[in-house]
């Protein structure tokens, strides 16, 4: 099989899969898991051997597997869709590949594949377990989910949106891609619908990406208008980037490449949850976690940057919104960072953690460091969505504590609640500790570290000093709050008796975890820099010859220096080290000074969000659109037509209908041909000498009159 | 040679005397009788055009004899009913006769 033919293939199992659940295997849990998770694996395979192929052939970027088809005839041509696998794509399909892969497993074991129905479970509610009766007495064990098969059926939609958008060769299916992702985000957040809270998060997650989405329609549109063609490597040329760069956009002085990149960048906002439209994301923990960790971790606002990163060329062009950008992600990194440091919901705690090394990756983009924000979308996918599927595993490590107890009032997912768990659940401890390590930076050994580094010495090194500041106090607050985190949750003593009895989670929990945690591990080694001391040159540095050239020209590699070196050291260890000192005895959250209200409440966003926009909806959908627009424009309206055509009617039915069309015409008839009946009857006597004589009577007459008048 | 209008007054007289018995008579089996006579003064009517036609067209002869055949087989129905209401209704008489009315 051509390797053309293969990409083409990729995205389809999980779609196939998605409608063999719906309409036929329903059903058998088993049957629909067995599906899904085989169709993740094809494309798995197929994303494995073109990852492969893309690594054998030499100038990727110039000559990258491509193939498209004609799809909308656009006057005299055709508007084309097709795939693409250039060196950025390579690495991204990459990391989806085996991060979708790994939570696919994940979820088997996570909504209890195996175990027996519930009790009182019913669908639309978490499983709240099962009574088992073994040698004479009673024990509560987790219960399977309800709506098994409908959630492999949800995430094998998603993980061919996900391929479809990093697969597209134009803007289009890229979009299509996007919306698709954001349909299962609403359906998967929503996942257990009978809970208020996750019904309430689906509609914020949904309508907060909407705004984003949009915009981005909007800059997709006026790409078109202004180049007529969305094809990445048609617009990619220089005479089209040339144009868009010099044309103005008549808006505030931004070039068209400018407004249409700020355009595109307004939809990552949306999707990569950046400031200010970040507020959907914690929510969306309310979803399943191995939703959080695919969808809201790995893989959806991945897509978001990467979308920003694919359309770097264009964005480049204008400095005005490359400071935009810039400033959205430094700002956001910064600003995630303190909130997730007063959270206590430990899934919360690694929401806001995302939306952080989101805005790094976001500012690496802004400041000119394609490279390290490729470098860093990569690695934050493998140990983040290790870090959620870690604490999947912990909250379900917690459940079987609360089942044991039986006491349902002890939240599984607060952190206060936990402690002590590195001896019962040792694997999640251990794959949990290494996601930490990386996602604070933890130096040399994690690839988070390799990859922060390069933003800093990045930023440092093309003087974007504001910036270097910014992400390292985000650095530094990111090493604080997982070790507050991993300090809470794994060590010190239970500090309930559910903790106590929490248990290590099966393997086809563990495994994904582990496997993550290789990566988390060794995706660091393929972007160490040429000129770093001791290590510099020893594996070279492929990921920055590899990913860098997707542009035009290879950027260039930033020459070492101690100082951003020593910055990423500091804040990682010192992070880590203040937050092991700072929590190792809290046990209430009473005793957590940090527990600022103004953090505990994301600064009020939700509650100013509430007032400036939601109440407002509200206020204005009540009064403006249905008291006055409906009730009293359209039905006021309504209200003179109906008596009016009631009348009208009414006059119509008694002096015409009923006079004219039944008295007259309808009985009229009717009685005409009674009487004519009656009168004529006579004449059939049934006598047949009768007949005969009147036919011969009327046969003379008719006769004589012919005679009469025709011959004579 | 005789001319063809006496034929056809002869026809004609042949055809009002059946008809007036058709008219007349009480009798079903008369009725019957003198629709006979009526059918064969059309045939004397056929012959003769056609004697006085062009003798060479036999349609004239041809079409008397389809009449014959055909009074042949219309009388028999004919006859038949009248015996079949006379073992009903023990009577002949066409006045008497007459269910079909209003």
């Amino acid at each position: 099989m051509t390797t053309e033919t293969l990409i083409w293939l990729i995205p389809l199992p999980p779609v196939l899969a998605f409608f063999l659940i719906v309409l036929f295997t329903n059903r058998s849990k088993s049957l629909s898991h067995t599906i899904a998770v085989g169709a993740a694996f094809l494309s798995w395979l197929g994303s494995m051997i073109v990852f492969v192929r893309a690594l054998g052939v030499e100038h990727l970027g110039e000559h990258p597997f491509e193939s498209s088809v004609n799809w909308l005839p656009t006057g005299d041509t055709w508007f084309k869709i097709g795939v693409l696998v250039d060196p950025l794509t390579a690495a991204v399909l990459f990391f989806v590949a085996w991060t979708v892969l790994m939570i696919f497993l994940y979820s088997v074991g996570y909504h209890n594949f195996g175990q027996p129905a519930g009790d009182h479970d019913h669908k639309g509610l978490p499983p709240h377990g099962a009574t088992l009766e073994e040698h004479g007495h009673k024990h509560v064990v987790p219960s399977v989910e309800p709506m098994y098969s409908r959630f492999f059926a949800f995430i094998g939609l998603f993980a061919f949106g996900m391929y479809v958008l990093v697969l597209s060769d134009n803007l289009l299916t890229l979009f299509v891609g996007w919306e698709i992702m954001g349909l299962c985000s609403y359906l998967l957040i929503g996942f257990w619908y009978a809970k208020e809270s996750a019904r309430d998060a689906a509609v914020k997650a949904f309508m907060t990406t909407r705004v984003g989405d949009v915009f981005m329609l909007l800059g997709i549109a006026y790409l078109y208008y202004a180049t007529g063609t969305l094809s990445f490597r048609q617009i990619f040329t220089e005479q089209i980037l040339h144009t868009l760069a010099t044309v103005p956009s008549g808006f505030l002085g931004f070039s068209a490449a400018g407004l249409i990149g700020l355009l595109l960048f307004i939809g990552t906002i949306g999707k990569s949850a950046q400031f200010p439209l970040h507020v959907w994301l914690p929510d969306a923990m309310e979803g399943p976690t191995p939703v959080s960790a695919m969808i809201h971790a790995a893989t959806m606002v991945s897509a978001g940057v990467y979308a920003v990163i694919r359309m770097f060329p264009l964005l480049s062009l204008d400095p005005k919104t490359m400071t935009i950008v810039a400033f959205i992600g430094a700002f956001t990194a910064l600003f995630a960072a303190t909130i997730a440091v007063a959270q206590n919901d430990i899934k919360r705690v690694l929401a806001y953690s995302t939306i952080s090394q989101l805005g790094f990756m976001i500012a690496a983009l802004g400041i000119g460091a394609y490279v390290a924000a490729v470098f860093h979308l990569i690695t934050h996918a493998f140990f983040k969505a290790l870090l959620f599927l870690g604490s999947g595993s912990v909250i379900h490590g917690m459940e079987h504590g609360v089942l044991h107890t039986g006491n349902h009032d002890v939240d599984p997912q607060n952190m206060f609640n936990m402690g002590g768990l590195r001896t019962k659940m040792p694997i999640t401890f251990w794959t949990f500790l290494i996601g930490g390590f990386a996602l604070s930076g933890f130096p040399i050994i994690t690839a988070g570290f390799w990859s922060k580094d390069e933003i800093l010495a990045d930023a440092f090194g093309n003087g974007h000093i504001a910036v270097f500041i910014t992400l390292a106090i985000a650095a530094f607050l990111t090493a604080f709050y997982t070790m507050r985190q991993i300090t809470l949750t794994f060590f010190g003593e239970p500090r309930t008796k559910e903790a106590e009895h929490a248990q290590e989670t099966p393997w086809t929990m563990t495994a994904p975890l582990v496997i993550l945690s290789v990566f988390a591990v060794a995706y660091g080694w393929v972007g160490i820099p040429e000129h770093f001391p001791l290590l510099g040159g020893l594996v070279p540095n492929w990921l920055h010859e590899f990913v860098g050239s997707t542009l035009a020209e290879l950027p260039e590699t930033i020459a070492f220096n101690w100082i951003p070196l020593l910055t990423s050291l500091v804040v990682a260890l010192g992070g880590l080290y203040l937050g092991w000192v700072t929590y190792r005895n809290v046990n209430l959250p009473a005793e957590d000074r940090l527990q600022i209200p103004l953090l505990k409440n994301k600064y009020y966003f939700d509650e100013i969000y509430d007032r400036l926009f939601v109440k407002p909806a509200y206020w204005f959908a009540e009064n403006v659109v249905y008291k006055f627009m409906d009730q009293g424009v359209i039905d006021g309206i309504l209200h003179i037509f109906g008596p009016l055509t009631n009348g009208f009617g009414a006059f119509i039915r008694n002096y015409f209908d009923l006079p004219v069309i039944n008295r007259f015409f309808g009985d009229g008839s009717a009685d005409v041909t009674y009487w004519f009946g009656g009168k004529l009857r006579a004449v059939q006597t049934g006598r047949i000498q009768q007949y005969l004589m009147f036919a011969l009577v009327i046969f003379i007459t008719i006769g004589a009159v012919l005679y009469f008048f025709l011959l004579a | 040679m005789v001319p063809l209008s006496w034929y056809l007054i002869f026809a004609a007289l042949l055809f009002s005397i059946g008809l007036f018995g058709v008219l007349s008579r009480r009798n079903a089996v008369a009725i019957l009788l003198g629709i006979e006579l009526m059918l064969n003064a059309v045939n004397i009517n056929l012959a003769a055009f056609w004697r006085y036609g062009d003798v060479l067209q036999m349609a004239g002869q041809v079409f008397a004899i389809i009449v014959f055949a055909v009074a042949a087989a219309e009388v028999a129905v004919g006859l038949a009913l009248v015996i079949s209401v006379y073992r009903r209704r023990n009577t002949v008489v066409a006045d008497e006769i007459d269910m079909m009315k209003w």
